[in-house]
């Protein structure tokens, strides 16, 4: 590809979009930007041993913000005709009072994306529908083979491949073409009228090759299977603060939900996060460097460009213990007078662009996960998890653990059924006292919700101690 | 206006139909929608756009495939009936697919009055107004507001509009309006958030926007101090907005998609106790101007009132065409269209029936409990009823309510916690298409210190 699909096969020329930007600025606003998606995403399920259904949708729409101050003007046309679109341009222009800022703009040819995190060589919307459906009969035939008491086996697969375009006032015209696949399994087991499922999934910005090796359906499904058929023999989990113990990958959601979210400059500006005013301050324990970044190949969370044109970073957010800074986009970075760090990112063309999260993580520490358990009285390990949430202001986060054991005398013993961890965001990691050599990303399942807007993202964390947080079981 | 989206969906039937499929049904959604979101007395974010979607199911024989796409030029449409078509043609034959029977359309739409065109007489200024009057009534409320995530408006006028290869065709319009303030309060550099909306089909249904600000302070006044408990085993409380999310959980027990896969705790009890007997919940589509009404489901089936819990005992499970089929019960008029074109079971007005008692009477026959007024999280197993989620609320001492408390959780079993439902108050807020008044629930763990 030389270009962007907009240019070449929409039809849409830099003519149109000098006038769609003067249109856009025609009130005076101080900054204009024209954000063209096409997302064309499928799925499949196979279930009850058949494939049960098939779906295609297709997203096309341009969306126009004009900024003036603090202030956004946004409108989207799903129609890409040029009427359709000056008139979303004139109605986001709307939000800017002031008298012609006058001039004219200079759209430069679209320049591709600084990044190369992920192949434009081949897409999943080329894909065939045999050879997808062959990794789920896969999936389907191991979680079935793994234990006769798994009793349902529900596996999916879904792809994208979205095409932006971004031009703004200030002279950017970049593009970018993402991939993405994801395949899950949920499996429920079921011995005595007693019921337990099990979920694993995987993906990336990549095509079908990522299902190798541990990302094998048969892998996965097997792992999926396993969770349910541990869960049948589950005690209730215990009620109270005690240790806790958080296995590598995934159960790194806790430092999306109590750092991440908190960091993210819109809250921050606003001062309505419990963050807000502690950059240099002691927010952790210095075993503790947290970072986002959005430049790791292939990874879910990565994006050669974010939602508003820039490039993607790695931010530091924490470093040994102290807070470092804030994610930001082009709107927060200009009023908090920061740099921007490619964390402007958005739903699709209907949505304004915020401050969010690409990749989040710990890095790795000295201790061996071994170690680690082996310093546990009595406590918790959780090495699954489902959702997480956070209250921004308050800063209390919660995330849930599918799949815990008991750790008595230093040893894993019972496993127990999901319960809620509560915390709180600016201290919690104050209670980190060990951090592993183990750092893994997970495998590619995160998806962020935020005012209304769903976005894939990843996290990570070696194997960590945490002196004391809330369980929410049961058992006292 | 209706005509031309109406000619848009019978165009994809008719040429779905042509290129061989056995039936087919099209789906189009247009959306006019006005947001703005004010902050500090002045504008913060201000959203206006017209969207259409189109959603469409290709059936070829008992194989379905569906597709969806914003984009309505005649050549994507064009090529997506065929690529639909093509899907179709891979699928594995499911004897429960199809369209629902014919005997299920409506013969006439019964008139749920929906729409109303008042709210165009706002202008603007109007609607920035609304949401700043939201924002300034809870700013004034008290010197420990201190901050605000600010006031809001949204309106929406949508017309759908379904027609399939059996020659059902129908339409409706609705409207709907939404003011919210999000007061935040300060003491001792704590901070707490908290916010109160108002939502309805017509302009009379919302409260004014003085007295939504004024909730939205009396709601963020009373969390403020919030300290931690002890791990303790007690009588909670859920107000309003905290016990629609359990009977959220309620409805995607009973949903006919869990139930034919057994996924749901509720899978095999039709007929049995399930809940206090107090409990009696309700799923009606028939709700005149209500946020969850309407005329027909999304694949055409004439709604209705169905009865899901009476005094306890379950009723009723929900269904669209596939899942009645898979049980063998008429469907209920659940279909719901997703994001891709497909049909799952989804409410229309769920809610559990207000009882007799109010709040206060609630709280005063608790000596020593939880009032809950926030949940967070996804501790929720539908599968087998384990319950675990964060929480924050105001403690109970000899029946009345004291000081905050947050960094919590409470824990349970969906199944007991049902059957210990012993109030149920008179307080329903009709704020969405799942509701609920005021519950007690005579014992859960909530976990702290």
């Amino acid at each position: 590809m030389h270009s962007s699909i907009f240019l070449t096969t929409h039809g849409v020329t830099t003519q149109d979009l000098e006038n769609y930007l003067a249109a856009a600025l025609e009130r005076g606003g101080d900054y204009a930007d024209l954000f063209f998606e096409l997302k064309i995403n499928h799925s499949i399920t196979f279930e009850e041993h058949i494939l049960k259904g098939a779906t295609k949708a297709v997203n096309l729409g341009v969306g126009v913000r004009v900024l003036s101050g603090e202030k956004t003007g946004y409108a989207y046309s799903e129609d890409l005709n040029r009427n359709s679109v000056l008139k979303a341009a004139k109605t986001a222009a709307f939000i800017a009072k002031s008298a012609s800022a006058g001039g004219t703009l200079k759209i430069d040819s679209p320049k591709l994306r600084e990044h190369d995190l992920y192949s434009m060589a081949s897409l999943p919307a080329d894909l065939e529908i045999g050879a997808k459906l062959l990794l789920l009969r896969q999936a389907d035939e191991a979680a079935h083979a793994y234990d006769k008491r798994i009793q349902q086996v529900q596996a999916t697969y879904v792809d994208e491949t979205r095409h932006i375009l971004l031009v703004t006032s200030d002279g950017r015209c970049v593009w970018d073409v993402q991939p993405m696949v994801r395949l899950n399994v949920l499996c429920m087991a079921e011995e005595n009228g007693s019921r337990q499922t099990g979920h694993q999934g995987a993906g990336g910005r990549q095509t079908l090759e990522i299902f190798r090796d541990t990302l094998d359906p048969r892998n996965l499904a097997r792992e999926a299977a396993r969770q349910a058929i541990q869960l049948l023999s589950a005690a209730d989990a215990p009620a109270g603060t005690m240790e806790v113990v958080l296995g590598p990958g995934w159960p790194g959601i806790l430092l999306h939900e109590a750092i991440g979210h908190g960091l993210e400059a819109d809250f921050n500006r606003k001062r309505t996060s419990a963050f807000s005013g502690l950059v240099g301050q002691r927010v952790a324990s210095d075993l503790c460097t947290v970072v986002d970044d959005g430049t790791i190949p292939l990874r879910r969370g990565s994006l050669n460009i974010d939602d508003e044109g820039n490039p993607t970073k790695q931010t530091v957010l924490i470093e040994k213990g102290v807070l470092q800074g804030y994610l930001q986009d082009r709107l927060n970075s200009k009023l908090m007078k920061a740099d921007v760090t490619g964390n402007g990112r958005r739903q699709g063309y209907d949505h304004v662009p915020l401050p969010r999260m690409t990749n989040t993580f710990m890095l790795a520490g000295q201790s061996t996960p071994d170690e680690i358990i082996r310093s546990v009285k009595k406590g918790l390990y959780a090495g699954h998890f489902g959702g997480g949430q956070v209250d921004i202001t308050s800063g209390k986060f919660v995330f849930s653990a599918s799949e815990a054991y008991l750790i008595e005398d230093g040893k894993l013993t019972s496993p127990v059924r999901g319960a809620s961890l509560i915390g709180d965001g600016p201290t919690v990691l104050k209670q980190v006292s060990m951090v592993g050599n183990d750092l893994q990303l997970d495998q590619g399942i995160g998806i962020c919700g935020k005012e209304g807007q769903s976005i894939p993202v990843g996290v990570g964390l070696p194997t960590i101690k945490i002196q004391e947080i809330t369980v929410g079981g049961t058992r006292r | 206006m209706m005509d031309e989206l109406k000619n848009q969906a019978q165009s994809v039937v008719d040429l779905a139909m042509k290129l061989g499929a056995s039936a087919a049904d099209g789906f189009v959604r247009e959306e006019d929608s006005f947001s703005v979101r004010v902050r500090k007395g002045d504008v913060e974010t201000l959203k206006e756009a017209v969207s259409r979607s189109l959603r469409l199911r290709i059936f070829l024989g008992r194989k379905v495939a569906s597709s969806q796409t914003s984009d309505l030029s005649p050549a994507v449409v064009d090529r997506l009936v065929k690529e639909t078509i093509e899907m179709a043609q891979l699928i594995s034959d499911d004897e429960s697919s199809g369209l629902p029977d014919h005997s299920f359309f409506p013969m006439q739409l019964a008139d749920l009055n929906l729409a109303d065109p008042s709210w165009e007489e706002l202008t603007p200024e109007d609607r920035i107004d609304l949401a700043r009057r939201a924002e300034a009534a809870a700013a004034a409320a008290d010197v420990s507001i201190t901050n605000s995530d600010g006031g809001a408006f949204e309106w929406e006028r949508s017309r759908t509009v379904l027609v399939n290869s059996l020659g059902f065709a129908g339409a409706y319009e609705s409207t709907m309006g939404y003011v919210a303030s999000s007061p935040i309060a300060e003491r001792n550099g704590a901070m707490q958030q908290d916010s109160w909306f108002s939502i309805g089909r017509h302009r009379h249904q919302l409260e004014t926007p003085e007295e939504v600000g004024q909730r939205a302070a009396q709601r963020v006044l009373r969390r403020v101090g919030a300290r931690r408990i002890s791990t303790c085993v007690v009588p909670v409380v859920f107000d309003p907005l905290t016990a629609r999310t359990l009977v959220k959980h309620i409805f995607e027990a009973v949903s006919g998609d869990a139930i034919y896969r057994k996924r749901s705790f509720l899978a095999g009890k039709l007929g049995e106790s399930i809940a206090g007997k107090k409990v009696n919940l309700v799923d009606d589509a028939l709700r005149v101007g209500g946020l969850g009404s309407r005329p027909f489901d999304d694949e055409g089936v004439e709604t209705q009132i169905t009865s899901i819990v009476e005094s306890g005992t379950l009723q009723n499970y929900l269904h669209s065409a596939y899942t009645g089929r898979r049980l063998s019960v008429r469907p209920t008029g659940n279909g719901t269209r997703t994001g891709s074109g497909s049909i799952a079971v989804g409410p229309t007005n769920f809610y559990m029936q207000p009882g007799e008692t109010s709040e206060e009477e609630i709280i005063a026959s608790v000596k020593t409990g939880l009032y809950v007024i926030e949940l967070m999280g996804s501790g929720v197993n539908l599968v087998n009823g384990d319950y675990s989620r964060g929480a924050t609320g105001i403690w109970i001492e000899n029946g009345k309510l004291t000081y905050p408390v947050h960094e919590i959780t409470i824990a349970g079993n969906l199944r007991e916690m049902l059957q210990g439902i012993s109030m149920v108050g008179n307080d329903i807020v009709f704020l969405g298409s799942v509701c609920s008044p005021s519950v007690k629930i005579d014992s859960m763990t909530v976990s702290g210190e």
